[in-house]
């Protein structure tokens, strides 16, 4: 075999796709290739001539008929009268409510946990062992049906709130009554309210918009105030406090905002079977969200615990020696170092708490596997088209998690120059 | 790897596919030389379908699984139960993984046709309700509005509901569950106000219940619950075998033959149609492909169809559901077996 530069290629046999080191990896990729979709092919002619055969052809109609049910956890509205693509879309929204919720409050959870873990506190530290390991080695839907057992038997039910000598009496100042169905809050009430603007069925309160606007204005304003602090500080070496007047920045027009709208809040009232007036938190979700944030939490403060350890203790003597007291050194220089070994992992946990929130069913959540893989699928007998829209929502769902934190794990990784 | 797991699933779906080609060809000849009939029952309904202390199927429909193994294989014990939920229950039938499916299903047109079922006959005409606890001071559904109300997901029932409450311009809030045992339990912690499903269901669950007089079903009967045995469409030779063990059934009561009195009436009655059925004479088994006593077998196994009734739910049971719709025609009710001839 020649193989120094210049020199002229040998004429191509055909048995070099199979001795020839240069072309024996192509002839396998390519076998391979052929094979895996021979395969492929097979499978879905196989499925394909099988729907046939029974009478099954794939068709994707049914999206746009009547649903005909109703569904308890709903963020947009929806009546039985919709169709059951708005039912995929009330479950699909459900869906990245408690993940999106989940992740937020996992990774609160992951981090406080995983940092107390390593605390020289000994009790601390061991009682954050055990509920790492007690969380982490029993099976979520367990935990789930746990939950909800807890929820069920032990809360009282709405009418235990009835009469002159109730069984149950609400909380914090008769604002909260938990029951087993739901847990009742006050709602906010406005005795001023500025109308909203309707997008579709959808309505935006002006209110909001206004808080919005104020918060954003708040924000730059604050922003502008840390810089002129800075380059202050840059002159002189003295840097201004900013600490009252940023406060006052966010808090004196959200009060003023407030007092002109007459907010307030408005306590649940016990009406026929259930309360009504205030907000009912549905036990379903609350059961699923606390299940999965603590589950996917006890994952998540073990990649804490070992992104911290990662960064060696010469980092953290070395901000001693300069002066930084335990709590800046933890924030300003092992965190940001230990983030570049937490991100990775940390991907493939909210990747796995989005997908686990398909145990909902188990709880009578109606995410996106209780309102398309459930009931649509058993009320239109569409299984095949069903679970192929499911797996492709839920892997699109997965790709788009997994790309925004790739775009954030560039940012914080090890810039090389 | 993301590749992997899509061609994984890929794959699952297309072997769930083949498992349904197989079960394409000719039901009777497979259950003959799998020597079991597969018959697809509830999850556990007293009275209907539920293991008893001993871990044998008993009830309403476990007896017609009993009658179509003995008039098929001979044997009325070689029935596999297998336990489906409302979710499970077609998908199941449809991928060959039961022959028959009895497990009080309503017959619906859209069951019967976009689902490719073939529903065989009615066993029992039913209806949905509500059970409420007595103490709730609730005497109509009408006053339910505002109500909490467990459902089994999955089902006609969930359907019903919404209808119904939306024609009385009602509201309500449902939980959904997955089983009768998962909704038997909610509504016991009150976490729901009122349960609804067929009211026979109702009976059934209330009757298992340590305080069955706190409960209350409510008048209101708000559908039409044809139930029924069903089988995949396009099998008709199954289908057959199927429909008419069922009029064996209800034709043996009509004709007063029972489980006690059907040997001496295969020797001996004058009647011809029960004759026929009992294979005296005739051989109407042959145009099934099963054997001339047949139906004799089916009778035999767990009694007529009214002997089944008074046995598994009748009034003489904890479920204690009376015939009404369900009586034999001649009594006032819709039971009307085809004639045998």
């Amino acid at each position: 075999m020649v193989d120094y530069p210049g020199a002229a290629s040998p004429p191509f046999r055909l048995s070099m796709l199979i001795y020839d080191r240069r072309y024996r990896s192509l002839t396998i990729q390519a076998v391979v290739f052929i094979g895996v979709m021979l395969l492929a092919s097979w499978l879905i002619d196989n499925t394909l001539r099988n729907l046939a055969i029974m009478g099954k052809t794939l068709s994707f109609d049914f999206l746009f008929r009547r649903a005909g049910y109703d569904i308890p956890q709903q963020l947009i509205p929806y009546t039985s009268d919709d169709t059951h693509l708005r039912a995929t879309i009330v479950g699909l929204l459900n869906t990245l409510q408690v993940s999106i919720l989940g992740c937020i409050s996992a990774t609160v959870v992951g981090v406080v946990v995983g940092v107390l873990r390593l605390s020289n506190n000994w009790l601390i530290a061991r009682l954050m062992t055990v509920y790492v390991e007690v969380f982490r080695n029993i099976p979520l839907l367990l935990w789930i049906l746990v939950i909800l057992a807890i929820f069920t038997e032990t809360m009282p039910p709405p009418n235990a709130y009835r009469g002159e000598n109730p069984a149950a009496s609400m909380v914090m100042f008769d604002m909260i009554a938990p029951t087993n169905r739901y847990t009742a809050v006050p709602s906010i009430g406005m005795s001023n309210p500025p109308g909203v603007i309707a997008l579709g069925r959808e309505g935006i309160s002006w209110a909001l918009i206004a808080y919005a606007v104020v918060l954003a204005a708040a924000y730059v304003a604050h922003r502008l105030l840390r810089k002129r602090a800075k380059r202050i500080q840059d002159a002189t070496g003295r840097r201004p406090s900013t600490l009252w007047i940023s406060l006052a920045l966010y808090l004196v027009p959200v009060a003023l905002l407030t007092w002109y709208f007459g907010l307030h809040l408005v306590p649940p009232v016990l009406k026929g079977f259930n309360f009504a007036e205030g907000l009912n938190l549905d036990n379903a979700f609350v059961v699923l969200w606390l299940a999965l944030t603590l589950y996917t939490g006890a994952f998540i403060a073990e990649i804490v615990r070992a992104g911290i350890m990662s960064v060696s203790k010469g980092q953290t003597e070395a901000a001693y020696a300069l002066g930084l007291r335990p709590r800046r050194t933890m924030s300003l220089v092992v965190l940001p170092q230990a983030l570049r070994v937490i991100i990775p992992p940390l991907i493939s946990q909210y990747l796995n708490l989005t997908k686990n929130s398909s145990l909902a069913i188990a709880v009578g959540y109606m995410d996106l596997r209780g309102t398309l893989g459930g009931t649509t699928l058993n009320q239109t007998g569409r299984e095949m088209e069903a679970m192929v829209l499911m797996m492709g929502i839920y892997l699109l769902l997965s790709l788009i998690i997994s790309g925004g934190m790739n775009v954030f794990n560039s940012r914080v990784k090890l810039k090389e120059r | 790897m993301k590749k992997t797991a899509l061609f994984g699933s890929v794959t699952a779906l297309a072997l769930a596919a083949t498992g349904a080609m197989a079960a394409e060809g000719d039901t009777l000849k497979e259950v003959k030389a799998r020597g079991v009939l597969n018959c697809g029952v509830n999850t556990g309904l007293v009275g209907f379908a539920a293991p008893d202390a001993n871990g044998n199927w008993t009830g309403f429909d476990v007896a017609f699984c009993k009658a179509v193994a003995a008039a098929v294989l001979g044997d009325a014990t070689k029935v596999k139960y297998v336990p489906t939920t409302g979710q499970t229950r077609f998908t199941a039938l449809s991928s060959g993984e039961i022959d028959l499916l009895a497990r009080n299903s309503t017959w619906t047109f859209q069951r019967d046709t976009d689902l490719k079922l073939d529903f065989i006959g009615v066993n029992y005409y039913d209806g949905q309700g509500f059970m409420v606890r007595k103490d709730l001071g609730v005497s109509s559904a009408k006053e339910l509005d505002g109500a909490t109300i467990c459902i089994q997901t999955g089902t006609t029932t969930e359907l019903n509901l919404a209808d119904y409450f939306k024609a009385n311009n009602m509201t309500y809030q449902p939980v959904n569950i997955d089983s009768n045992a998962e909704g038997e339990q909610q509504y016991m912690a009150a976490a729901c106000d009122a349960y609804t499903t067929d009211a026979s269901g109702l009976a059934a669950t209330r009757a298992a219940f340590a305080d069955p007089e706190n409960h209350i079903i409510l008048p209101e009967i708000i559908s039409k619950e044809p139930l029924g045995p069903a089988v995949r469409h396009g099998d008709n030779n199954w289908g057959d075998i199927a429909r008419w063990t069922l009029y064996a059934l209800l034709a043996a009561e009509e004709y007063g033959v029972t489980s006690a009195n059907i040997d001496e009436l295969a020797k001996s009655s004058q009647n011809p149609e029960v004759q026929r059925l009992l294979g005296s004479s005739d051989d109407l088994g042959k145009m099934l492909g099963l054997d001339a006593e047949w139906a004799k077998r089916a009778i035999k196994a767990q009694g007529n169809y009214g002997e089944i009734f008074a046995a598994t739910i009748g009034e003489q049971t904890p479920i204690g559901l009376a015939r009404g719709l369900n009586a034999q025609w001649t009594q006032g009710g819709l039971m009307y077996a085809m004639p045998f001839r």
